[in-house]
């Protein structure tokens, strides 16, 4: 296939049963390089599970997906290595200062001394903290603390970072900076997978999928998805989505 | 390694800047040492006696001060009738009551049978049964001092009573190898479960799992911090013992310590498996502490003698790893016993450690698929 290597995340019919019931039903999409992808879909829709399945923590029932070209079922320890994950709780110490934290993942990722006392000085740079190193992040403001964790989740470099709702309980201001930053970083070339349930967010996003049920129901650009739904907004697109099917 | 090391010392700035951890790590076991110490004591002083002499001679006035000259007893009233005694009773002035009957003398030297009458104040039973034992004690001493006065020496059996091990019973003796139990299992197995219940609550959980880090390094690094101080807390206890309540080490010091590590290892094993079920750290505390810290201090005779419990209370208390430990302490610490002596409960141990782990693994297996 000479087409695999400009994707950075392919899926052909991912499917994950837990006994009868099929949670993420034959999903499948290809994620370009560099791109800003969004995974939308209400609570219970299979959102998680699915993305569980690309990071390597869950093993799909049926189908085939490769991560940074790597493969779910064999290669899960690669994927690892490739991919940068954060969650909506941020996954920071709060007990520990910013410096600590930058050291303790870098650790647990195998970088070098040197190599983690780079990342202190580009992070803290990056975030305008350079000043606050030394503060625990338990003092910092939400908005600060999400970029941090943003930060952290890339702090190996990999190739893919796949972020679960990060943006739950964030004022508009703070969520605008934030995307400044995921845009910043698809500019250098990694690859971001992001859910939300914040439709004016699923706007900022390249391409975006709907999943409803545990299908995967639309996909595209949200200019095509509104024209496809002959809707004003995404809200409108995701509402019709939802109501078309419980009909 | 470089790996372990920095989830180490990530461990020791948790601790080091959490002061209700610092708290539990090193305040408790010192704080229960000295609880324990000074309150869970059979020893009683001055208890309280009212004396009810209906035959009010010389014999009863002997006996009577007979029983108070020993100083563990206080005369506190003089009633006349047993209802004047039940008042004192009620009144909480005496915890003892002995009757002594009007035909008492002649009893003694004519019929050769003399009864006495104690009546005991038992909303308190265990301190009812010791004034009562040792009443009877003073009673029997009585007697024979008397036959020995005596011309004609009845026939009677002396009994020679000797405490073995613990000869003048202290409490210490069975209260420091209990402690050192509660306190392992408290801080090793709930620190751990609440430390991974914690990373969970707080979603740091998902990144470790994320990472390529092995989930056995997670584990281990998380927990070595941990069993590394409980096991220093252990010799806290043993050394506060010693020093402060006289409990000896007659039997090996590497024997005991090796075993306390086993006991460690059941107990961080526990507390795995409890972290594998608890979602967050309220739960993790609240089931080790009705799993863990209940059963250790209730069940494995570290408080109340196993055999004096129901049936199915005993057949519980076989599970509790406490149960075995405090055995394995009590044989090396205070019978000198070498290996031979706790190759049994040294053996169930390693069963459970065995089973609790497999136990842990597989559900930390089912938590990440």
């Amino acid at each position: 296939m000479p087409m695999q290597e400009s994707y950075a995340i392919e899926a052909q019919g991912l499917t994950k049963r837990f006994g009868d019931f099929t949670a993420v039903d034959a999903i499948s999409f290809n994620v370009k390089k560099g791109e800003i992808f969004g995974f939308l879909g209400a609570n219970g829709a299979g959102k998680t599970t699915a993305i569980k399945m690309l990071i390597g923590l869950s093993r799909p029932s049926a189908g085939e997906a490769t991560i940074a070209g790597f493969d779910v079922y064999n290669e899960t320890e690669r994927i690892k290595e490739n991919i940068g994950y954060m969650s909506q709780k941020f996954s920071l110490y709060e007990d520990l200062t910013i410096a600590e934290n930058i050291r303790f993942y870098g650790g647990v990722y195998g970088l070098s001394r040197r190599q983690i006392a780079l990342k202190i000085v580009e992070i803290t740079e990056r975030l305008q903290l350079e000043d606050y190193s030394d503060k625990l992040v338990g003092e910092l403001p939400l908005g600060w603390k999400q970029r941090l964790a943003f930060s952290l989740a890339g702090v190996h470099d990999p190739a893919i970072i796949f972020l679960d709702e990060p943006t739950g309980g964030v004022d508009p201001t703070t969520r605008r900076q934030f995307w400044e930053m995921i845009y910043e970083a698809a500019a250098r070339g990694i690859t971001i997978f992001v859910t939300t349930h914040y439709m004016d967010e699923a706007e900022y996003c390249n391409r975006i999928s709907i999943m409803v049920d545990g299908r995967m129901d639309a996909l595209g650009s949200p200019r095509e998805l509104k024209e496809q739904f002959a809707a004003a907004s995404m809200d409108e697109v995701f509402v019709r989505l939802v109501r078309g099917n419980s009909n | 390694m470089k790996i372990f090391w920095a989830f180490v010392r990530k461990e020791i700035y948790h601790i080091l800047r959490d002061r209700r951890t610092l708290a539990i790590l090193f305040g408790m076991p010192i704080a229960l040492v000295l609880i324990f110490g000074y309150t869970v004591t059979n020893e009683f002083k001055d208890a309280s006696v009212a004396i009810v002499n209906q035959a009010n001679d010389e014999l009863s006035q002997e006996f009577i001060e007979h029983l108070t000259s020993s100083g563990h007893f206080q005369l506190v009233a003089l009633p006349q009738t047993r209802d004047e005694l039940e008042t004192t009773f009620r009144a909480n002035q005496a915890k003892l009551g002995v009757v002594i009957p009007p035909s008492f003398s002649d009893d003694f030297y004519r019929q050769k049978a003399a009864t006495i009458q104690l009546i005991a104040d038992a909303t308190e039973p265990n301190y009812a049964t010791t004034l009562v034992n040792y009443a009877n004690q003073m009673i029997r001493s009585f007697q024979q001092q008397k036959n020995q006065m005596s011309e004609q020496a009845p026939y009677s059996v002396a009994v020679q009573t000797r405490m073995y091990y613990n000869p003048q019973l202290e409490g210490a003796y069975n209260f420091v190898p209990g402690t050192v139990a509660l306190i392992l299992m408290l801080i090793c197995a709930m620190m751990t479960s609440l430390t991974i219940a914690k990373e969970k609550e707080l979603g740091t959980m998902d990144l470790l799992l994320v990472s390529p880090l092995p989930p056995m390094l997670i584990i281990l690094g998380k927990v070595t911090p941990y069993a590394v101080l409980s096991f220093i807390d252990a010799i806290i206890v043993f050394v506060l013992g010693y020093f402060l309540f006289d409990v000896p080490v007659r039997g090996s010091v590497p024997l005991l310590l090796a075993l306390c590590l086993l006991y460690l290892f059941v107990a961080l094993a526990l507390g795995l498996l409890i972290s594998t079920k608890a979602a967050n750290q309220q739960t993790a505390m609240m089931t080790s502490l009705f799993t863990l810290m209940l059963p250790t201090m209730l069940l494995s005779g570290f408080l109340f003698p196993i055999p004096s419990m129901p049936t199915i209370l005993q057949y519980i208390s076989k599970v509790i790893p406490a149960k075995y430990f405090i055995q394995i302490e009590q044989a090396v610490m205070l019978k000198a016993a070498g290996w031979e002596a706790v190759a049994f409960p040294t053996l169930v141990l390693t069963i459970m450690l065995v089973v609790l782990l497999a136990a842990a693994w597989k559900n930390f297996k089912v938590v990440k698929a």
